[in-house]
């Protein structure tokens, strides 16, 4: 019983920190309420028995990604005059829009819930990372190896893109 | 030399002579020109002699698959039997010596190379129709030659005067061709669904095989052949793009529409004889249509004027006589007078040629004559011609003509009469055109007296050589009555190599009849040529101005009025269909059809283009909302199934 | 069916979080803020899928999770360096000033 109000808990927070970033009009809050929207979001797969998982989103996203975001921010140097704002009208639309969505997928998901499951594993090794390691340099080794490429690629395609050209310095 | 090596070399040498001279030609001096084209055909001749030497049966050479299909395969490949290699001596033999004579000819012209070039182009694709194995290669070069004879025929098309007639004759010939094409092209079907092949062996075993073919199926398919071979050998119906042909240069005319590219139809049928034998019907509309030709085309010549045109009409004539021969199922005959018709007329053209040139571009022959002290080579060797054509005795149209007087006379009698009417009129107009040339007073004015010259020896060269031949030609077949063992050696060659034909033989008349014949036919000759010598020579009557002739002559004049006939029933319905889809179903239908739809795409864009406002917050609205709409209806198809 | 008591309570928190990157997309003009969205998207999707791993006690899907961590890390990378790039050159970030390929 403890593991559902905790898991109502997580929930409502992750929801209401994701409106946060959606609303705040600075760019940097928002920022922080999406650090804090990962970390909630990693607390739910630790819940889930998904430790390497939670581990790995903590790093990537709450650390990597959100440093990278902030730090693009700083570099841009904005402030809150210059903020771009949406037309009243066009934010109505939008949100009817999302909301739609959101009804729909809840329609969809109801025919394909999953009641009464608690959060016991079948099996409660699969988030190791034993587990995920055997499946990842077994199965799906080439997609593994696929993926630096695409690293490398990306890592490639934003010095390029990042870097100033000469002729602007000159 | 294997014979598969020499075959191929002997398709590629006028080829290379074609490459050479259209890419290059236009920097090269013309005896070079000249020399590379006259050589690459020269070769080709040695090469086909060395192939006849070792003829052995019929070999076929296969170069590549072209199509290749489930249940039919197409190949290039290619033939070599007596038929075949006949054909090869003779184009490239006659062709050699025509391009021998096409130096001097064209020396003066601007477009020597290109001259050279489409003639060496029209022997690659002679080569190919006659070697090919299949219909389907046959195909190729049949179109490969209407082509060649289409630029060469309008190949003086910028000339100031004559060059808009000169386009209209090459593009008379071409369309009416097209029509035979039409047949062949069916033809072709229609054989592939029949047999499921298009090799000449494999259909001719198909049939010994099983001989219930006959009936419809092969009626049809040999008419359609036979369409096919009016179209090129310009019979009846289609035989009046022949002498517009003429507006090409001569040595065109002599080797083209003379001696090799029109006797295609000739040996589309000799090709096909083992169709044609299942079709009794079909040779009897050969029978009928050539006789009708030889003797049209024969009344028709009587009063042309024009040196070239007289020819044209006695080649068309010629071509009847050799599908008479044909429609008796003579198909060894047909192809000995294909042999000596392409000596003599070849000889006849070029010589006409010869005149044409010393006479600076002269035709008409109300304004030659007495030719023969000016032009002595080119005399003598244009009375060898006419005296062949003549069928005056012992030259080589004397033979091949009596072989398809000797068919007639045992198949059909009535055939036999108009053979002999056509016959006799050929050495009127003949003998007309020769002493009206040579003889009697020169009437073309003393100032182009004093230029008419002989040409030079590249011209009379050819000349001699044709003479000879069109004198000998005749010894290639002599009938039972001389020479009893080694009589009729072209036929048995013919019959022995070739597939289908040794099952057919010509009929041999016996001794008394046929000496009757020959007897009876010197006479006619003889008697013709004296009259011919005493009315234009002697009594010095010459050809009348159109306008002073009567009945008869003008209707030979005017050509029977075939061109205006068909003008009325065929062209000018076909020129006011054209001129009402033109006016109305083109303008008012599709034209507008097409603006209304082109303006209807334009509005409905410059609508729909508004969606693209630039703003992405708008694209993902519509994404989502596109999104929403895909899910709901996956919702309700689920909950509509359960 | 009462909230909170199964699995099914973080899969409807996956697709409300969807929803609100979503939403946030579309009125959010910063392009910052845009990516930032759809990096919220992502993490709806990947949350929903481990769900779904832990239900089935199959760990196939806690891979894709990682392949989808690695592609949003090099999507969210190069999407920084194009933002920079296109900063330099129009001194905005508004989303709306980017419309030239419109004609």
């Amino acid at each position: 019983m403890s593991l559902q109000i905790i898991s109502i808990i997580l929930g409502s927070l992750t929801l209401a920190t994701a409106l946060l970033v959606v609303l705040s009009k600075h760019p940097v809050r928002s920022v922080i309420y999406l650090v804090v929207t990962f970390f909630l979001i990693t607390s739910m797969y630790i819940m889930m028995n998904a430790q390497f998982l939670a581990i790995v989103n903590m790093i990537v996203y709450a650390g990597a990604i959100m440093v990278l975001f902030l730090f693009v921010l700083m570099l841009l140097n904005l402030n809150k005059e210059i903020e771009p704002v949406n037309t009243r009208t066009a934010q109505f639309t939008a949100l009817i829009a999302g909301g739609s969505l959101l009804l729909i997928l809840i329609t969809a998901l109801k025919d394909t819930l999953i009641l009464g499951e608690s959060f016991r594993q079948k099996n409660e090794q699969i988030g190791l990372v034993k587990e995920l390691g055997n499946l990842l340099f077994t199965k799906y080794v080439v997609a593994f190896e696929i993926t630096s490429i695409l690293f490398i690629a990306a890592m490639v395609g934003a010095i390029l893109l990042a870097k100033r050209e000469k002729q602007i310095i000159e | 030399m294997p014979q598969d090596l020499t075959l191929i070399l002997l398709l590629s040498f006028p080829l290379l002579g074609f490459a050479i001279n259209g890419i290059f030609g236009k920097q090269l001096p013309k005896m070079v020109i000249g020399s590379i084209a006259t050589v690459a055909v020269f070769a080709s001749f040695l090469l086909a002699t060395s192939l006849f030497s070792r003829l052995d049966g019929t070999t076929i050479v296969n170069l590549f698959n072209v199509l290749d299909f489930e249940n039919l395969q197409i190949n290039a490949s290619f033939q070599i039997d007596a038929l075949s290699i006949w054909m090869t001596l003779i184009i490239t033999g006659v062709g050699s010596l025509i391009h021998l004579f096409s130096i001097g000819y064209m020396s003066h012209d601007e477009g020597f190379y290109k001259f050279f070039t489409y003639l060496n182009l029209f022997i690659f694709s002679m080569l190919i129709l006659v070697l090919g194995s299949n219909y389907f290669v046959l195909f190729f070069g049949w179109e490969g030659v209407g082509m060649c004879s289409y630029l060469l025929i309008s190949f003086h098309y910028n000339d100031a005067q004559k060059g808009i007639a000169n386009s209209l004759a090459g593009r008379k010939a071409f369309i009416m061709n097209r029509i035979g094409d039409v047949g062949l092209l069916v033809a072709l079907f229609m054989i592939i669904g029949q047999f499921n092949t298009l090799e000449y062996t494999k259909i001719g075993h198909l049939i010994e095989s099983n001989k219930a073919l006959t009936g419809g199926a092969m009626f049809f398919i040999t008419l359609s052949l036979f369409i096919a071979a009016t179209g090129k050998s310009a019979q009846i119906p289609l035989f009046s793009w022949l002498p517009d042909a003429m507006a090409g240069p001569t040595p065109v005319s002599a080797l083209i529409h003379a001696a090799t590219m029109v006797t295609a139809g000739i040996y589309l049928t000799v090709r096909s004889n083992f169709l044609f034998e299942l079709a009794p019907f079909t040779q009897n509309i050969i029978l009928y249509t050539g006789l009708a030709t030889t003797l049209f085309a024969a009344f028709m010549a009587l009063r042309q004027n024009d040196i070239k045109k007289v020819l044209a009409y006695s080649t068309v004539s010629q071509l009847g006589l050799m599908f008479v021969a044909l429609g008796f199922g003579a198909y060894t005959v047909a192809l000995f007078h294909v042999t000596t018709h392409a000596f003599f007329k070849a000889l006849l053209f070029l010589g006409s040629g010869s005149v044409i040139h010393g006479m600076h571009e002269e035709q008409d022959i109300r304004k030659m004559g007495g030719l023969a002290k000016l032009m002595p080579i080119t005399h003598f060797t244009f009375l060898i011609g006419t005296m062949a054509i003549s069928g005056i005795p012992f030259l080589s149209g004397f033979f091949s003509k009596d072989e398809i007087m000797a068919q007639a006379l045992h198949h059909n009698t009535f055939a036999y009469i108009v053979l002999v009417i056509a016959v006799t009129m050929t050495a009127v107009y003949m003998f007309r055109l020769y002493f009206l040339t040579f003889h009697g007073e020169f009437r073309g004015g003393d100032q182009l007296k004093s230029k008419v010259h002989e040409s030079g020896p590249s011209m009379t060269l050819p000349l001699i050589i044709l003479a000879i031949l069109s004198i000998f030609g005749g010894l290639l077949n002599l009938p039972g009555l001389f020479f009893k063992n080694s009589a009729h050696w072209f036929d048995h060659f013919l019959s022995a190599g070739t597939f289908g034909l040794n099952h057919i033989h010509p009929v041999h008349l016996d001794f008394a009849t046929s000496i009757q014949l020959m007897i009876f036919a010197s006479i006619v000759a003889l008697s013709v040529l004296i009259w011919a010598y005493l009315n234009y020579v002697k009594k010095g009557n010459i050809a009348k101005d159109d306008k002073d002739l009567n009945g008869w002559e003008r209707l030979s004049a005017a050509k029977l009025f075939v061109d205006e006939l068909y003008n009325v029933l065929i062209v000018n319905p076909i020129l006011a269909i054209s001129d009402f889809t033109g006016k109305i179903i083109d303008i008012k239908l599709l034209r507008n059809g097409v603006y209304a739809l082109a303006d209807g795409v334009l509005n409905s864009a410059n609508i729909s283009r508004k969606w693209q406002s630039g703003f992405l917050s708008s694209y993902l609205f519509w994404m989502v909302f596109g999104l929403i709409i895909f899910v709901a209806y996956y919702i309700l198809k689920i909950s509509v199934w359960h | 069916m009462s909230i909170g008591t199964s699995l099914d309570f973080f899969l409807f928190v996956a697709i409300a979080l969807f929803a609100i990157g979503a939403i946030g997309a579309m009125t959010r003009k910063n392009m910052i803020v845009l990516l930032m969205c759809i990096e919220l998207m992502l993490n709806a999707v990947n949350l929903m899928l481990v769900t779904f791993s832990t239900y089935y006690g199959n760990g196939d899907a806690q891979i894709f999770v990682f392949f989808t961590m690695v592609v949003a890390a090099a999507e969210a990378t190069v999407g920084l360096s194009i933002i920079i790039m296109a900063y330099r050159n129009l001194k905005s970030i508004d989303i709306d000033m980017y419309n030239q390929l419109k004609n």
